[in-house]
């Protein structure tokens, strides 16, 4: 059945996941204070229950679900709420967010709460329980774990697929979960199936993570299906498309989910959440992730409250070499550069990466020479090349015929490009042009 | 810790470490073995000829083109090339006037590197060979004394050259083609023979386009595509009569086949960017290769067959552009 073990194309980014693979996960002191944007997730933003005054603790519900596709937010401190007012966010705007000043004197023990048995609950209460606990994906796009786990009913699910590729360079937080809480993604991926009414998993784990493959492999419980499966390393083969395709041959339709080949995707450290909530009935109010980059003194693998900001994260890791030159949040393939050191830590924020001054030195742009190495990179075969001169005609409506819509943006393509042309986000700077174009009628 | 000057860039945030300048200026360093043998071959006549190129190409760039554009290199490569297909007795006013025509007429009215549809080394060539046909098809012999000028190289601009009659030869191709006369196998791969400054030697040009191909700076499909098709289609002919056709060895090592196939096709401005493309685009150009050479009236075919499908490369790229992942059809 697993005929292929590869997709075609991508790139080999330097992996300089050394800095923190052998890190083991640490907590530091809670910070004086957290934000947290309503906005963590894709869907509606959560609906705020608070008023500025109010005294909670950590793991109360501070904010709601406004719809299916949302979910709630949890304190993720013990003190008071010090104001709901526009915050930096990590995507660059500023975004309402509820701000918390921590309770010097609190233990920051959650309150106790009724953990159900989750062998007794049916799928409903399942997936509604996950849906209260605030999950989301954790790997970067932050999508209600909820609405993955209900498919449509007449859609045919299979397989659950664990991601645990971590593509990207320099972040190690899927890594480190995999080896020290494998039972925890296991229990996770248990409770995954039994809500998507599946007898299989198989989890995808590039190879340049042998303690990893080996800490799944050891604690695969004996009346599970799951398959662990180590992968080429190659960017970008954490992308679910590609997976897919690597794991299991399947080719997600252009437009389409992977639901529509029969499978769900999460991300194990996410799959790890489902377990936590219900081990300890506490909602998702931390997450692990790491913090690291040549620009940083300490690099380590941290499990900080949601809404930390950037400046707390980075002084716990000993603050800023002279050359570092940029604070990414995510990966540095994916992820956003950072220009307030207020901007809080989300769900889905996978990592920090600060890079020193040479890595991101951005190098002089030259005209396109047609080298095709854009096209040879294209994990889903697009033309970057002639997209790319498109962009800067501001074509946009012509790049949709050329299927901008397959672009994940995943950098592929500025990453090879001689000539240093920015065309990821030209497609970028595209595609939100043309969304905000459907927006207005 | 405020006083960090932080940069704010779009992702990707990590770069590979090509870039367009080196690739260019590795393609310079590559051509400087080619360029000694060929002085090696032909004396100073050779530099000369080289020099003026690479003055009209150069000049052109910097009078006409934006600031900084010559640091990318590009022109002269251009001018580099077209100087290595040329005769070594050219008049040097001409070899520069090549320069400037390739550049200016060849490039720079497209827009600049990257916008050309045709290898601006070959148009510059192309128009040379319009403009003084009997110029750029005498041949020097290399015998003689290494140190003497292989033609009238210091004729003043706008004079003809002066042929002293004992010095000028024949090109194997042209001793083949006119004359019946078949040059040793040997002297073609060694560069022991009559023909342009760089046609001297195939084995150190496949040599230094190997090089190329490693490094990833030239697309390795393209020359594969144009020998193996020229050494198939020819020895289709030469096996059907080899009275008539001449031997595949021979038409893979004479004229300008190993420059252009290394140097000129894969020029990656003007030779398509997918992997289907190339291939065809090799294959055609090898195909046009044997068909001039054997049947049209000159007795060499590399530049025309060049430009052909240069401008067949737009209609390549789009013909050959890969199914897109989970479309269910070519776009």
């Amino acid at each position: 059945m697993f005929s292929r073990r590869f997709f075609r194309h991508g790139v080999h980014p330097p992996e300089l996941k050394d800095l923190t693979a052998g890190v083991p996960t640490r907590r530091i002191p809670f910070p004086e204070r957290v934000v947290l944007p309503l906005q963590q997730h894709i869907g509606a933003p959560a609906r705020p229950i608070v008023r500025p005054g109010d005294r909670v603790e950590r793991g109360d519900k501070i904010a709601e679900a406004s719809g299916f596709v949302s979910v709630p937010m949890h304190a993720s401190v013990s003190g008071t709420v010090a104001d709901i007012r526009r915050a930096p966010h990590p995507d660059g705007s500023w975004k309402e967010a509820i701000v918390l000043d921590t309770d010097p004197w609190s233990p920051q023990a959650a309150r106790p709460r009724m953990v159900p048995e989750w062998q007794g609950l049916s799928r409903e209460q399942l997936i509604a329980a996950i849906q209260d606990g605030g999950l989301v994906g954790l790997g970067g796009a932050a999508f209600p774990t909820h609405v993955k786990l209900s498919p449509p009913p007449d859609q045919n699910i299979d397989l659950v697929v664990l991601n645990g590729c971590e593509c990207e360079p320099y972040l190690t937080t899927d890594h480190r979960t995999m080896v020290e809480h494998p039972d925890r993604v296991h229990l996770g991926t248990r409770i995954m199936m039994k809500c998507l009414g599946v007898e299989r998993a198989v989890v995808g784990i590039e190879r340049n993570k042998p303690d990893a493959i080996d800490a799944m492999r050891a604690s695969v419980p004996a009346d599970l299906d799951i398959e662990i499966v180590p992968l080429e390393v190659k960017y970008p083969q954490g992308a679910e498309k590609m997976l897919l395709k690597s794991l299991i041959d399947r080719e997600v339709p252009e437009g389409g989910l992977p639901m529509h080949v029969g499978v769900v995707v999460q991300n194990v450290a996410s799959v790890a959440t489902i377990a936590e909530i219900f081990d300890t009935g506490l909602p998702l109010v931390e997450r692990i992730l790491t913090v690291t980059g040549r620009g940083l003194r300490e690099p380590r693998n941290l499990v900080v409250p949601i809404g930390t900001r950037l400046s707390d994260l980075l002084a716990a890791c000993g603050g800023l070499t002279d050359d570092a030159a940029e604070v990414v949040m995510g990966g540095p393939m994916m992820g956003v550069a950072q220009a307030s050191m207020e901007t809080p830590v989300l769900k889905g924020t996978s990592g920090v990466v600060v890079l020193s001054e040479d890595e991101a030195r951005p190098g002089d742009t030259f005209p396109c020479i047609r080298c095709g190495r854009c096209l040879d990179a294209c994990p889903v075969f697009l033309d970057p090349q002639h997209l790319g001169s498109l962009g800067l005609n501001q074509r946009y409506e012509e790049m949709q015929d050329h299927h901008l819509q397959t672009c994940m943006l995943c950098g592929c393509c500025s990453y090879v490009c001689p000539s240093r042309i920015p065309l990821s986000q030209l497609f970028g700077v595209a595609k939100a042009t043309l969304r905000g174009k459907e927006a207005k009628p | 810790m405020s006083e960090v000057r932080l940069r704010v860039a779009a992702s990707p945030h990590l770069h590979g470490r090509d870039s367009t300048p080196r690739i260019m200026w590795t393609v310079v360093a590559s051509l400087v073995p080619v360029m000694a043998t060929a002085t090696w071959a032909f004396g100073p006549s050779a530099l000369l000829v080289q020099g003026g190129a690479v003055a009209g190409a150069v000049l052109t760039e910097r009078l006409v083109a934006q600031r900084g554009s010559l640091l990318d290199g590009s022109a002269l490569i251009t001018g580099l090339l077209l100087g290595l297909c040329l005769p070594p007795g050219l008049p040097v006013w001409m070899a520069f006037l090549g320069g400037v025509f390739g550049i200016g007429f060849g490039k720079l009215v497209f827009g600049g590197l990257g916008q050309n549809p045709f290898n601006p080394a070959l148009l510059g060539r192309a128009f040379l060979q319009a403009a003084f046909p009997v110029a750029i098809t005498t041949w020097p012999r290399t015998d003689g004394p290494w140190w003497a000028l292989r033609g009238d190289n210091l004729a003043l601009p706008l004079m003809s050259p002066q042929n002293a009659d004992g010095m000028t030869g024949a090109t194997p191709l042209g001793l083949r083609k006119f004359e019946g006369i078949d040059t040793p196998l040997g002297d073609l791969f060694t560069g022991n023979i009559a023909g342009s400054v760089g046609e001297t030697s195939a084995i150190v040009i496949l040599l230094c386009g190997l090089f190329l191909a490693l490094r990833g700076y030239l697309d390795w499909r393209i020359p594969a595509a144009v020998l193996g098709t020229v050494a198939a289609f020819s020895g289709v002919l030469w096996l059907v009569d080899a009275e008539r056709f001449p031997d595949p060895l021979f038409m893979l090592g004479s004229g300008g086949l190993m420059l252009g196939a290394f140097y000129m096709a894969t020029d990656m401005v003007t030779s398509p960017t997918t992997r289907p493309g190339a291939w065809i685009y090799g294959a055609g150009i090898g195909f046009l290769v044997v068909v001039i050479r054997v049947w049209g009236g000159l007795p060499e075919g590399v530049m025309y067959a060049i430009l052909f499908m240069n401008a067949l490369v737009p209609f390549l790229n789009r013909a050959t552009r890969p199914r897109v992942f989970g479309a269910r059809r070519t776009p």
